[in-house]
């Protein structure tokens, strides 16, 4: 059985918020759209978008990492939000494990987000039903597009590649080698909604240098006659004792 | 309903052009519906982005569509004051008579009187093209606040740079070292660089003081004051040169190393490198003739004479009994006490860390050698089997140029690189095409004020790169002939000239007055100015006697935007410009092409949606214009207009009759076969269109690394007309071109010789060898009573963008706070999201505190450019960018008290780069009861006519509203 | 969680209906077993009836303000097997229509003999009804408690307390109700009436403050660390990703600084438990004043109660949304 799903890669994600409007564009226009903004040009302006980037520190200076941690919806195996919805409308897909919401039958009641402990759905303000993250169904079985083009529209812009797609089911597909081999962890374990969507932690590269590789018989400074030689007439133990 | 619905009658297209929402100009694909933008993506095909995108790229849409957009010409009221806003709309016709009137007048009398300044605005061959022809040397773009630095300083000592002109090669890199704000440039390619070299196991080491962007996914963290980079960088060349960790074969054959330099301090030679003859014509090459300290005979010798070795320490006499030394042994000199420990006190990074960062560089480099399978022959003929290079990678921008040390912050940089062995070798720094240029590169600009003459062309380029005191444009007493001073002994290597000084110099009436200046896509009363307040006041200042008593001191004033902004309230004219995405562009060799490291790239944008409204893409403004004033490039010999519009130009501009050079090089010749040169081709654009937008040539492998000393590149830079010479560019380790203006400032030599008043200066800060000192900001600042520096960076969601009025990226950054680290902002009282004020000696602003861990102790920062003036961009008065916002430009001054009642800019002496970066602050907690809004604030600002009504709800479907 | 008020007056309303009509059968019930004097059915049950029906027809009104599309809200049937939620709404308009044929029974004085139970106690319609009635009652208080209850992470409600509670909140007002009813319409069962409201309000307190108790001292089993699965102990957030605001930051924040909670938690301790009980031990013959005033004082409590029950569940997705910049 198929369980698509984006694996995020901490380890490179800049924080440049790409994903968060390039989900925006695509979505607001397409199947899962409009995805309204209110106050566009005003005084706090807020709108509904799929994916968010966030920004946290870690560790106290001058030890502090900051980590950008894009979040949407994580499309959990076992998801909370799809047994609590009166109508039906929110549902897990059998054939790839998306997780969406049939807006027709949306009564915007909003429960499924209370029972979502991760803040992925958002009522749309305008249309009063709940949007989320699609994986952007009408993107990746579109198959006027290309096949490269047939991949959610935040992996296709994300500049540093730090968002993988595909089956975590299949064993060797690139995301289920990235969580094996990189460290891959779901989001509140704790909760046993096994999150679809992974994330791979920070790795760090560090270069050991021992002191003996500062010292080398081919060391530039030997050439230009640096190091100290004294001179021929200085005295030396020539010059005082006899043996 | 959420399910695949592919199914729409609607007509969709997909149109290729070349993203501008910043400065980085990647490919991407325009999907239209019903006309409509519907979606925007990045092009696969594209050599820049690879089908990537960025956030700003994505929010195009909203851009296009933005209520902020300009959409008539319009004219200021009779009577309104400037700022007030109050306009009404004209034609374009009167728009054009207007102009053509006034400029014509001025340069049938004194061409000077016009200065036109731009912003951002990847049309600079064209911008300044129109101001030479017209005849005036008052034309500078956005560099000199910029980066100015960044491209002199390396330009200077390697003859290429950072910037749209070489990067980091990152695919071969093993270490990575980015030091200070670098996100902006080149920012997808860097992205998807710097992911895939972390992927590869490469170690990236962010030295800056604070941790954001790219400095967030670094291995190491080293966090460091401001402004003290310099310090830093020639701590490490010591411990580098200390420990024999350098590429001394590199530093022998390809730089300036071993020549020999005349350290008899009596002589009027002294500084400069001996030579074996006077060279009998000036060319802009480096002849060789210069000398080296042969190992092997132990005597002076032709520089690069083969089987010779030159000493690169010691000191020895030449045969007449001057001493010389190699340029070497004064680098190692004159770091000698820039010791670890001496680093540290000022940095702030502890001594064993700049130990550690010096040995990982130099060991990195020197273990980890690349050798590539390319055979190469350098300009001495000698053939070499392979490529080598040593895989430590630099990046730096406006971190180490936005400082008045920056030129030789950034001199030190690219020598540290040369030590290394880094220099357009794999794994380490890569030139991109037309880069290397001679040092310094050719262009000049003139260097006598009798080359500005009513109705002709300037006799010279309006910028250009001096190489002795003898290319300054400085009048006979030796004051500037430029408005902004750019190119005076004020700041004599000013290559980008000082937009920054244009307002105030022209308000003073110092070095004169002007008439008419023409303001293109800078926001020169808000963001893109220093000393804000002040500056608009100078905009809107009225002569209170005299002949023009009850005039504005800076007379006529035209703007060309496409957006409402604070700028625009200021302007007499207002013309309303395009998108990029309604119109024309190139991206010309002549300019900044997009070259990759294996050969030249250009491309060029091509409209996918019509013109809004009556807007008018600025190109077609400067053609018209031209052709009425009878400019000789825009018109024929009847005097006649020579091109339709800007495609027309574009095709068919040479540079001169017949040359085959132009703005494109792809696709020329009739047909379209040839490249780089050859004649128009009338479907060049048709060719582009079909090729993704874009020219690639890719240089054969051979010719792709050591390009300073690539025989067989410069041979073919030459043949194809990219460079004059195909002489050697060596690295300018020790600068004599430095040493000529500081030997003038000594009253040594036969060239013209600087001012009193900047004699000193000069001489203090023309080192030919890089040197640390505090920014003359800091010179002039009670360090007690301001102790902290104050920075500023843009986010990436804005980085190089006009884009704050778009709806979804303001969404992410709507106001901005102050990040300090969160003990001093504890030491202080300040509680996180506190309202504060924070001063320096020039401003005070009150914005809200937040703390972060991820700033050094002595720096606070802020994200520049998201506070707004009340109801500007079409945003409601209300709108959190002016309410919560701030700028930290009310708290730096563009200039700074200089001896006497002189004032100075706030500039890079040696580059008048502005010195953003160098301000310093205190900061306090607001007293209780004062409003929670930041200050300044200004009287809210109004939407012109013809203006779109901004919507209180949005829902784009990418369809057309019914 | 943001407290929204449609489903504080759905959840207090249909609670005091239910409880009330509980009452009344309870009445009833006592009454045929002859532990009570028999009432005028007339008015008491079936005017009772019809108050609980009202009540019940006021919460189900508020719950469509609750609603982004209430001309749907037929389709939340659907979902039974799975969603307590639509437990409810199939439960409420049962119980409803119980209410109202158990009032009409007695209002129509319709007491056919249906059969006799051992020991010669006849069995009438609105006796079956009743039980029906009785069960749906409880039913229902099951499935409003459940759909908070049901949230595992939201420890404050994920408890065996929240359905007690419920029950007897709603018990305990709908027997206050009842007693201040039967002030007017059968004053003969106030003091048994008013008995039990103030048995069940002693209850009522022993379990919420358990559940007060509880909630003080849970301890978060999410936290940053869990939250973005990075293993440090200090992390804080620096942005969350927008500026202005989302549907995350106003759903489930009630954006209320501390004082304002705790004020609200000591109002509806007062409110609902001692007042009331005062009223109703010292008014036990016929004061109606004195009844009613205990039923208003106690539903305005319950008002600040369920106002309380939202504010003070922390949901865990809170963690993402700390800070601005």
């Amino acid at each position: 059985m198929t369980q698509l799903a984006l694996v995020i890669d901490l380890n490179v994600c800049v924080g440049c918020q790409a994903c968060v409007t390039s989900c925006k564009e695509w979505n607001t226009a397409g199947s899962a759209g409009p995805m309204v903004d209110q106050n566009p040009y005003g005084a706090d302006p807020t709108g509904t978008f799929f994916n968010r980037v966030q920004t946290f520190e870690v560790g106290e200076f001058p030890n502090t990492e900051t980590v950008h941690f894009p979040k949407s919806c994580l499309h959990c195996e076992d998801p909370p939000c799809v047994p609590v919805c009166p109508t039906g409308a929110s549902y897990k897909r059998k054939e790839d494990g998306i997780v969406l919401v049939n807006y027709d039958k949306c009564i915007g009641c909003k429960y499924c987000s209370w029972a979502c402990p991760y803040g992925a759905r958002e009522l749309d303000e305008q249309q009063q039903v709940m949007k989320k993250c699609t994986l952007c169904v009408d993107r990746i079985y579109d198959m006027s597009m290309v096949e490269d083009d047939r991949k959610p529209s935040c992996v296709k812009a994300c500049p540093t590649s730090a968002r993988l797609f595909g089956d975590i089911h299949d064993p060797e597909s690139a995301v289920s080698i990235a969580i094996r081999e990189s460290g891959g962890y779901p989001l509140m374990p704790e909760w046993g909604t096994h999150p679809a969507n992974h994330y791979l932690p920070r790795r760090k590269t560090r270069i050991k240098i021992h002191d003996d590789e500062l010292e080398r018989a081919d060391n530039p400074l030997k050439v230009d006659r640096q190091l100290p030689k004294p001179a021929m007439n200085e005295p030396t133990l020539d010059d005082v004792t006899t043996w | 309903m959420q399910a695949a619905d592919t199914s729409s009658p609607s007509i969709q297209e997909v149109k290729n052009t070349t993203c501008y929402m910043c400065a980085c100009r990647c490919g991407i694909r325009v999907h239209l519906r019903d006309g409509v933008v519907r979606y925007i993506d990045g092009n696969p095909d594209h050599p820049l982005n690879k089908g990537v995108i960025c956030a700003k790229g994505s929010s195009g849409i909203m851009k296009q569509y933005s209520p902020a957009r300009l959409l008539k010409p319009l004219k200021r009221k009779a009577g309104a004051e400037r700022g007030a806003g109050d306009f009404e709309e004209i034609e374009w016709d009167e728009a054009f008579a207007t102009l053509a009137d006034r400029l014509g007048k001025i340069r049938a009398t004194d061409p000077k009187k016009f200065a036109l300044f731009t912003g951002r605005d990847q049309m600079q061959a064209l911008t300044g093209m129109f101001a030479r022809q017209f005849g005036t040397p008052n034309y500078a773009a956005h560099g000199g606040f910029c980066s100015v630095n960044m491209a002199a300083g390396m330009i200077y000592t390697i003859g290429g740079s950072f910037w749209e002109f070489g990067g980091p090669d990152l695919d071969r890199a093993k270490l990575f070292v980015m030091i200070g704000t670098a996100e902006d440039h080149h920012s997808n390619p860097l992205k998807i660089a710097l992911s895939k070299f972390k992927r590869d196991g490469g170690r990236f080491i962010s030295i800056n003081p604070v941790r954001t962007g790219y400095s967030a996914i670094a291995d190491e963290w080293v966090p460091i004051r401001p402004g003290t980079d310099g310090a830093l960088l020639l701590a490490i060349i010591h411990e580098i040169i200390a420990t024999g960790l350098y590429d001394r074969d590199f530093m022998v054959k390809y730089s300036n190393a071993g020549q020999l330099v005349n350290v008899n301090e009596a002589n009027d030679e002294f500084g400069f490198f001996v030579r074996t003859e006077v060279p009998t014509e000036e060319a802009c090459y480096e002849p060789q003739d210069k000398l080296w300290w042969d190992r092997n005979t132990n005597r002076a010798v032709v520089t690069h004479q083969a089987g010779a070795d030159p000493y690169l320490l010691g000191e020895f006499k030449l045969s007449d009994g001057t001493p010389v030394k190699p340029a070497f042994q004064l680098l190692q000199e004159r770091v000698k006490d820039y010791t670890p420990e001496w680093a540290s006190q000022i940095t702030g990074i502890p001594t064993q860390v700049i130990r550690q960062l010096a040995h990982e560089m130099g060991v990195t480099a020197r273990d980890q050698k690349i050798e590539l399978p390319i055979a190469w022959t350098d300009s001495w003929g000698n053939e070499h089997d392979s490529v080598t290079g040593n895989p430590v990678a630099f990046h730096a921008m406006r971190g180490l140029a936005a400082h008045s040390n920056g030129f030789q912050t950034i001199r030190a940089l690219a020598i540290l690189m040369s030590l290394l062995g880094t220099i357009d070798r794999p794994g380490g720094f890569r030139h991109k095409a037309p880069f290397p240029r001679p040092i310094p590169p050719c262009a000049r600009t003139p260097n006598d004020p009798r080359a500005v003459q009513p109705n002709h062309p300037l006799d010279g380029m309006v910028l250009g790169w001096p190489s002795d005191p003898d290319d300054l444009f400085v009048n006979d007493d030796g004051s500037p002939v430029r408005l902004d001073k750019a190119f005076s002994w004020e700041y004599p290597l000013s290559v980008h000239g000082l937009m920054h000084n244009a307002i105030t110099n022209a308000w003073r009436g110092d070095p004169y007055r002007i008439d008419t200046l023409l303001i293109f896509m800078a926001n020169m009363s808000w963001n893109s100015t220093m000393n804000t307040a002040e500056v608009r006041q100078m905009l809107n200042d009225k002569d209170t006697e005299g002949p023009n008593a009850g005039e504005f001191k800076i007379p006529f004033l035209v703007v060309c935007d496409a957006f409402h902004s604070e700028m625009t309230a200021y302007a007499d004219l207002i013309l309303p410009d395009t998108t990029y995405l309604e119109r024309h562009d190139v991206m010309s060799m002549l300019d900044r092409p997009i070259s990759e490291f294996d050969g030249p790239v250009d491309s060029v944008r091509i409209p996918v949606v019509p013109v809004s409204g009556d807007c008018k893409p600025f190109q077609e403004v400067l053609i018209e214009l031209g052709a009425r004033l009878k400019l000789p490039a825009f018109v024929n010999k009847e005097g006649e207009r020579k091109f339709r519009d800007y495609p027309d130009f574009i095709v068919n501009y040479e540079t001169e009759p017949g040359s085959g050079i132009g703005f494109l090089s792809g696709w020329r010749g009739k047909g379209g076969e040839k490249f780089l040169r050859g004649e128009p081709n009338p479907n060049q654009w048709e060719m582009y269109a079909k090729n993704n937008c874009v020219f690639h040539y890719e240089l054969p492998k051979s010719y792709q690394y050591m390009r300073n000393w690539n025989k067989g590149y410069l041979e073919w830079s030459q043949r194809n007309r990219i460079t004059r010479y195909a002489e050697p560019i060596l690295i300018h380790i020790y600068s004599e071109v430095l040493q000529r203006f500081r030997g003038a400032a000594q009253g040594k030599g036969l060239t013209r010789k600087p001012p009193e008043h900047l004699k000193k200066r000069i001489e203090t800060y023309f080192d030919p060898l890089p040197f640390y000192y505090d920014s003359l900001e800091a010179q002039v600042t009670d360090k007690h009573k301001y102790p902290l520096a104050a920075v500023t960076q843009r986010p990436m969601a804005m980085y190089h963008s006009w884009d704050s009025q778009n709806a979804w990226l303001r969404q992410i950054h709507t106001h901005n706070y102050l990040y300090v680290n969160t003990l001093t902002a504890r030491q202080q009282g300040i509680a996180d999201g506190d309202w504060i004020w924070v001063e320096s000696q020039w401003g005070k602003v009150r914005c809200m505190a937040r703390h972060s861990e991820a700033v050094e102790p002595g720096t606070v920062w802020t994200w520049n450019a998201i506070g707004k003036a009340a109801g500007a961009w079409n945003l409601t008065p209300d709108a959190n960018e002016s309410q919560k916002g701030f700028l930290l430009n009310h708290l730096i001054s563009e200039e700074l008290p200089s001896a006497g009642s002189r004032r100075i800019s706030n500039s890079d002496p040696i580059t008048g780069q502005a010195a953003w970066y160098d301000v310093r602050v205190r900061i306090s907690k607001a007293e209780a009861g004062e409003p929670e809004q930041t200050s300044p604030q200004f009287e809210a600002m109004k939407p012109y006519p013809g203006m779109k009504a901004r919507s209180s709800i949005l829902a784009f479907l990418g369809v057309k509203p019914k | 969680m943001h407290p929204a008020f449609s489903v504080i007056f759905l959840t207090t309303l249909i609670g005091a209906a239910q409880g009330l009509f509980l009452a009344l059968f309870t009445a009833q019930s006592y009454a045929a077993f002859k532990l009570l004097p028999q009432p005028d059915a007339h008015a008491f049950y079936g005017q009772g009836s019809l108050l609980a029906l009202m009540l019940l027809v006021a919460g189900l009104g508020a719950s469509f303000f609750h609603l982004g599309h209430p001309e749907r809200a037929w389709r939340s049937a659907a979902m039974w097997r799975t969603s307590w939620l639509s437990r409810e709404v199939l439960v409420l308009p049962a119980f409803m229509g119980v209410v109202f044929l158990y009032g009409l029974a007695h209002w129509l004085d319709w007491h056919p003999v249906l059969m006799t139970l051992p020991g010669g106690l006849p069995v009438d319609p609105s006796a079956i009804l009743g039980v029906a009635g009785t069960v749906l009652a409880f039913g229902l208080f099951i499935c409003t408690a459940m759909i908070y209850a049901c949230l595992k992470f939201l420890a404050e409600w994920h408890s065996p307390l929240t359905v007690i509670n419920y029950i007897l909140l709603g018990g305990a007002s709908g027997f206050t109700l009842a007693a201040a009813f039967a002030s007017v319409t059968a004053p003969e069962l106030v003091s048994f009436l008013g008995g039990w409201a103030a048995i069940i309000t002693l209850l009522g307190l022993v379990s919420r403050s358990a559940s007060l108790y509880r909630n003080a001292r849970l301890k978060p089993k999410s936290s940053l660390q869990t939250a973005i699965g990075i293993k440090h102990p200090k992390i804080t957030q620096k942005t969350q990703g927008f500026m202005g605001g989302s549907f995350n930051t106003r759903e489930f924040f009630h954006g209320q600084p501390v004082a304002v909670l705790r004020s609200v938690k000591w109002f509806f301790i007062v409110a609902v438990f001692p007042v009331p009980l005062l009223l109703l031990l010292s008014a036990t013959q016929g004061g109606t004043a004195m009844l009613a005033a205990a039923f208003i004082v106690q539903y305005a409590g319950l008002l600040a109660e369920r106002w309380f029950f939202f504010a003070q569940a922390n949901h865990p997705q809170n963690l993402y949304y700390q800070s601005i910049a």
